[in-house]
């Protein structure tokens, strides 16, 4: 669909822009040491450290993946927020209070405090490159895609705009610059989406929600042409002429008589209603011929109940067949173990004082991120109702569901997500800065640095990272956020969480386990997703039946593995001496 | 065999707190019990005992509204440490 853009839109995303970059030179002014570059002099108090795991830890994918998800497919968008807030448990009564007391900088820094072993040095610090990277592409996609309905930008300004930006923020202030960002982010994206679902309540349930008359229910067809001209219904597109927008009820429950709208309801009050509606839900079917690219976008008529119970998006828990259901139980596995081994996310245990601060900062993260959750829900299915969405693109269900009340809301919302994808990027950008500086230059390689020549080398690590990022970012291009967000969690959860584990719960753990567990965690992850079946098809075009794998989602077999062949490694490889206390 | 660096034997922070681990077994019943209620009978998930609302929505909901409430429980219990 084309987009208008507005002018309030404009300047409420540049007063955001230039803001966040005004408070990060305004933070950069003071003089900085290494540990103030990379973990804030460990100085950020608890509650904002907790909001800012949120700003951290709610990207592009919770905003605009779970919100699209539940309002084209339903309830199954809700189970990716279960299993991303259930990946916090593991964080908070596993892992918080231990790597706060053995790490300095980096994850590296906490899995090598027992060995100082340049090899775990090494592993830690790819494995968070590559993590990172992976984290960082659908971010950068997402960017772009916001950039064109809000400013009316190509694709490749938006990953620009957003690779400059953090790559400012980054090295100005480092870790302090990045925590207030995402604390901003962290607090704006939780209260706007409080307004949002209000305004939701607010508005109730009503029959063809933004239509002047019915639904009009016959089938839509989008044509890209070879040239790259496009089609829609076999007629150029333009402002005129565009696919209509879609998703509205067909019939309210029957205790509402003939009314057309409910008027307000509260939160199970409006849950209990859209059970009990009919819905008209939307979903394209793509072929490609000499002529080009067509999709064709068709309604279907469902009821609510249908649509507020598992089976929507992951059509394998209704089908019965085991592998798509053991592709379903790799993924909540991958969410659940994922969240307490993504590197930016460790560390922002580096950034408080002590255990209890970390700890702490974990309950207010969790009770921010949760609160975020369920507000997911309600924008998601608001959305689905709300008659505004794009059936072409489904992240942009949220922006366009606050359309639906007014453009202002529109271009706060779109500001506040490209703010979403500016807080998370910054974090991913200060891991990657710290594995490359801290662990490859410093600790790997050996470079002698003062802390004036470290901060240097981080600036420029962050300098080079972004540039990465920007590259990638208009490289996928046409990649789904949601489907590489997986990715990072799987690669996560196989290759870091193994020795994290291992290493505070099993005092027979060696330098080669750890090593051994990272690395084929991290390669085995890699090499199952390179094999799926959904990377046959939305990556390499090829028929799914060509994969090698049995199913997608590696976690279920990689996350064993890697405990596996650190238990192995470690059992005949010398017991560990402990160091010396000084180097601890 | 123990070695000296024991991490569940330290005191010195690196280990997690029996509390804590208390907990974390406890939501992962919480947590597989609902992912294998997904996995095995979803059309379960359809009823509605609670009135209006269904189970997938109260358990998922539950499941949120737990993790926050352990949390606070930790961080309660934890106090001064």
């Amino acid at each position: 669909m084309i987009h208008q853009t507005s002018f309030v839109a404009v300047a409420i995303f540049a007063a955001f822009v230039l803001g966040v970059l005004a408070l990060s030179f305004w933070l950069g002014r003071k003089g900085q040491s290494a540990s103030g570059y990379y973990a804030a002099h460990g100085q950020i108090h608890w509650f904002v450290n907790g909001i800012a795991f949120a700003g951290d830890y709610l990207s592009a994918a919770s905003f605009l993946g779970i919100c699209g998800m539940i309002a084209f497919s339903g309830y199954d968008g809700f189970l990716y927020s279960i299993g991303f807030l259930a990946g916090w448990i593991v964080a908070l009564f596993v892992i918080a209070e231990p790597i706060k007391a053995l790490g300095k900088f980096t994850f590296a820094d906490a899995l090598d405090s027992r060995f100082n072993s340049r090899g775990i040095k090494l592993a830690v610090a790819i494995s968070t490159l590559v993590v990172s990277v992976f984290y960082l592409i659908p971010q950068m996609v997402g960017a772009g895609s916001l950039i064109k309905p809000l400013l009316g930008l190509p694709h490749e300004a938006g990953v620009i705009l957003v690779g400059v930006t953090v790559t400012l923020i980054v090295v100005t202030a480092g870790m302090v610059s990045t925590t207030w960002v995402q604390f901003i982010k962290g607090s704006l994206l939780v209260f706007f989406c409080g307004v949002l679902t209000v305004l939701i309540l607010g508005r109730g349930l009503a029959v063809n929600a933004g239509r002047s008359g019915d639904e009009n229910l016959s089938p839509q067809v989008k044509t890209v042409k070879p040239d790259g001209t496009v089609l829609v219904d076999g007629v150029p597109q333009s402002k005129d002429h565009d696919l209509r927008p879609v998703g509205t009820i067909l019939r309210l429950p029957e205790r509402f008589g003939d009314a057309q709208s409910t008027g307000p309801l509260g939160p199970l009050a409006y849950l209990s209603a859209l059970e009990d509606s009919t819905i008209v839900t939307w979903s394209g079917k793509k072929h490609v011929d000499a002529d080009g690219s067509h999709t064709t976008y068709s309604p279907v008529e469902k009821r609510g109940s249908d649509l507020l119970k598992p089976g929507g998006y992951f059509k394998g828990l209704t089908t019965g067949k085991l592998a798509d259901r053991l592709d379903f139980a790799s993924l909540m596995l991958a969410l659940f173990c994922g969240t307490a081994s993504l590197p930016h996310i460790l560390i922002r245990y580096y950034t408080v004082k002590d255990a209890a601060a970390a700890r702490k900062s974990t309950v207010v993260g969790i009770a921010a991120i949760g609160v975020f959750y369920v507000l997911t829900l309600f924008l998601g299915l608001g959305a689905m109702t709300s008659g505004g969405l794009d059936p072409t693109d489904t992240n942009m269900a949220a922006p366009l569901l606050a359309k639906s009340f007014s453009d202002t809301l529109f271009a706060v919302i779109s500001a506040i997500a490209f703010t979403t994808v500016l807080g998370t990027v910054s974090g991913l950008i200060m891991a990657g800065s710290g594995a490359v500086a801290h662990d490859l230059v410093e600790n790997v390689f050996g470079v002698q640095m003062n802390d004036h020549e470290k901060i240097r080398v981080g600036k420029l690590a962050a300098v080079g990272l972004g540039i990465v990022a920007m590259a990638l970012g208009i490289l996928f291009r046409n990649f789904n956020v949601s489907f590489l967000v997986g990715w990072a969690f799987n690669i996560a959860a196989s290759a870091n969480l193994p020795a994290l584990v291992m290493l505070l719960f099993w005092p027979r753990t060696t330098r080669q386990g750890i090593i051994a567990a990272v690395t084929v965690g991290m390669l085995a992850s890699l090499a199952w997703i390179l094999l799926s079946a959904d990377t046959f098809e939305k990556v390499y075009g090829l028929p799914r039946e060509m994969a090698l794998t049995p199913f997608s989602q590696p976690g279920l077999v990689t996350i064993p593995l890697g405990f596996l062949v650190l238990i192995v490694v470690s059992l005949i490889t010398p017991p560990p001496t402990p160091l010396p206390t000084s180097r601890r | 065999m123990a070695s000296d660096h024991d991490p569940r034997q330290s005191g010195d922070g690196t280990a997690a707190s029996p509390l804590g681990l208390a907990l974390f077994w406890v939501y992962v019943a919480l947590y597989g019990g609902f992912m294998a209620l997904v996995l095995v009978r979803p059309d379960l998930l359809s009823l509605r005992p609670f009135g209006g609302v269904n189970l997938a929505i109260v358990s998922g909901m539950g499941l949120i509204a737990a993790a926050f409430g352990l949390a606070v429980v930790y961080m309660i219990l934890r106090a001064g440490r």
